[in-house]
């Protein structure tokens, strides 16, 4: 982790030198960097742009639910979803979800990102390793996880039941719970990440200040620490917050079909009813609600300086 | 910072403090729920329990028997693992050069096209995926290799930029100068100096594309659900069907490739840097 750190003052070549060179490489420098770029400029608009594109100028067609798509440009897909009842109800809960997940995870993830920031252990830097290593795990391998211990015959239900605390199993997965429960868990690296980024203006000497000056543990907490940590949160419930309305994985596999979000819906509408310009329609909502939040979260962590 | 903290350590030693241990299991505690799922995936795979279900009555290594003749396993795994590989090679292709170009060259709209670069990362991958299954069904490309490539090569691109730009930020350009005055062409500058430099984010890049590709859902299973089911693909459709714990080994393999992914790019460059 220390290898690129802290890299040895470059030995300044001399002003003459510099000028040269500059010269040298600024003829060349238009037709390098734009044949650098190109490819991956290319790469991208094929598999970026143009997919999102199309999808965009799918919504404004008219689909039959037969999977006819009538080619033409019409809002009649907007206005579905914008004035039934039941896509409001998968809004609402789509953002429910989100609100929810966001803040449990801020919650569970705060005392891990504070012992990292303060941390001076030697195995600092395995345990933040630890901690956001997950993220490079599948989705669905650690859904599943979740299905094994939430489930009917969980770890959860098994232990509970085996000491007699219960007698018909708790109903942990194919809902709501479950799928809160295992997002929070999922998006916990996530929030980690932003929370140890952002807590940059923490420092012991502070709170150390305000305990010899006589504050209690509980004050110093609430008084110094919290407030200083708080852009860092805020951050951390942002992005998980995002994060948990657009994922579809474990919505469909903790759910079992009764978790109805905005990603199950376009899913659903995707393959198995066929209309597609409706699909693309609800994508665009969801891209446009992701958008506003996004934009605020930029806005956020720019205002303090992550 | 580490010699003040020690310092004001020594100043103001706490005698013993309960809150302390008590702030410690906690923290433990929460990196328990935090891998919990990983680590009850080990001990199922282990476990002769014919369906799920807990207590353990014994160890087997029976799940890890029947992979191999899970022929939608293989399948899976074949073409994940072809995808992976692809993928990981033309992302490096596309990738190393323009993040070259982001850091070494002065130009117009720099901001913007970096931007651009790391901005698939904030488009919910429902949203590309379905995006995706549009275009390519006129172009015959659901279902196909092309297809999924085309479809992991977006969302993978941004890491490799990102892990690129961060070698090339460390790097002083005062050899490749020297290089180039002693008259090196800029291909040979590029393969015998700047690349030896920025290898750790390269290499960092390359394996994260490979296991975020490798581990894609929601893009295959859009694209290519029907006619080639990626290893997450079927992986999801044997969870929802069945209960017993083959998909538990399958899991386990699943997450040692990812623990060693984890390990190469902690070693070359850091895990939190690379994931920022």
């Amino acid at each position: 982790m220390t290898v690129l750190e802290a890299p040895a003052a470059p030995e300044r070549p001399s002003a003459q030198d510099e000028g040269q060179l500059e010269r040298a490489t600024e003829r060349r420098n238009r037709r390098t960097y734009l044949a650098l770029l190109l490819p991956g400029l290319l790469g991208l608009l094929v598999s970026f742009v143009f997919p999102l594109a199309y999808m965009v100028r799918m919504s404004f067609n008219q689909g039959a639910p037969d999977g006819v798509i009538v080619e033409t440009f019409t809002l009649d897909t907007y206005i579905q979803p914008l004035t039934d009842p039941y896509y409001w109800r998968v809004t609402l809960d789509t953002f429910q979800m989100g609100v929810t997940v966001g803040i449990l995870c801020v919650i569970v993830s705060y005392p891990v990102a504070l012992f990292l920031a303060r941390s001076t252990s030697k195995w600092r830097g395995l345990l933040v390793a630890i901690a956001i290593a997950p993220l490079l795990t599948s989705a669905v391998v650690r859904t599943y996880g979740w299905m094994v211990i939430l489930g009917t015959n969980g770890l959860i239900n098994s232990s509970l039941g085996g000491l007699g605390l219960i007698d018909t199993p708790l109903k942990l997965t194919n809902n709501m719970t479950g799928v809160t429960i295992g997002l929070v868990e999922i998006f916990m690296p996530y929030a980690i990440l932003a929370m140890i980024s952002g807590f940059g203006r923490l420092s012991p000497q502070l709170e150390e200040a305000a305990g010899s000056l006589g504050a209690s543990k509980f004050k110093v907490f609430t008084r110094v620490t919290l407030p200083l940590c708080l852009p860092g949160l805020l951050t951390a419930f942002l992005l998980v917050f995002v994060l948990s309305i657009s994922t579809f994985i474990t919505p469909r596999l903790l759910g079992g079909g009764s978790v109805q979000v905005l990603a199950t819906e376009i899913y659903d509408q995707t393959t198995g009813l066929l209309n597609w310009p409706f699909a693309a329609a609800l994508s665009v909502i969801l891209l446009v609600l992701f958008g506003l939040i996004i934009a605020v979260y930029q806005r956020l962590t720019k205002k303090i300086g992550g | 910072m580490s010699s003040a903290n020690a310092s004001s350590a020594k100043i103001f030693k706490p005698r013993f403090n309960p809150a302390k241990p008590a702030f410690g299991v906690l923290v433990f505690l929460l990196y328990l729920f935090l891998l919990a799922p990983l680590l009850i995936v080990f001990v199922v795979s282990f476990a002769s329990n014919q369906y799920l279900s807990f207590p353990p009555e014994g160890l087997t290594l029976k799940w890890y028997e029947m992979l191999p003749q899970e022929s939608t396993f293989m399948e899976g795994m074949k073409v994940s693992l072809i995808v992976a590989v692809i993928v990981t090679l033309i992302v490096l292709v596309l990738g190393v050069p323009a993040a070259l170009a982001l850091d070494r060259f002065e130009f117009r709209a720099k901001a913007a096209v970096q931007s651009f670069f790391l901005s698939p990362l904030l488009i919910p991958s429902i949203v590309l995926a379905l995006g995706m299954v549009l275009l390519f069904g006129p172009l015959e490309l659901n279902n196909t290799y092309a297809g999924i490539i085309i479809g992991h090569v977006a969302i993978t691109i941004p890491f490799v930029i990102r892990t690129t730009l961060m070698s090339l930020a460390t790097t002083d350009t005062s050899c490749e100068a020297a290089a180039r005055i002693l008259g090196a062409d800029s291909w040979t500058v590029f393969r015998r100096v700047t690349l030896p430099i920025i290898q750790p984010g390269v290499i960092a890049g390359g394996v994260i594309a490979f296991i975020v590709s490798f581990d894609e859902a929601v893009i295959s299973l859009f694209v290519a659900e029907s006619g080639l089911p990626t290893l997450p693909v079927q992986v999801l459709r044997y969870v929802e069907n069945s209960a017993d714990a083959a998909v538990a080994a399958l899991s386990v393999i699943l997450i040692l490739i990812s623990l060693a992914v984890v390990v190469v790019v902690e070693r070359v460059m850091g895990l939190r840097k690379a994931l920022r």
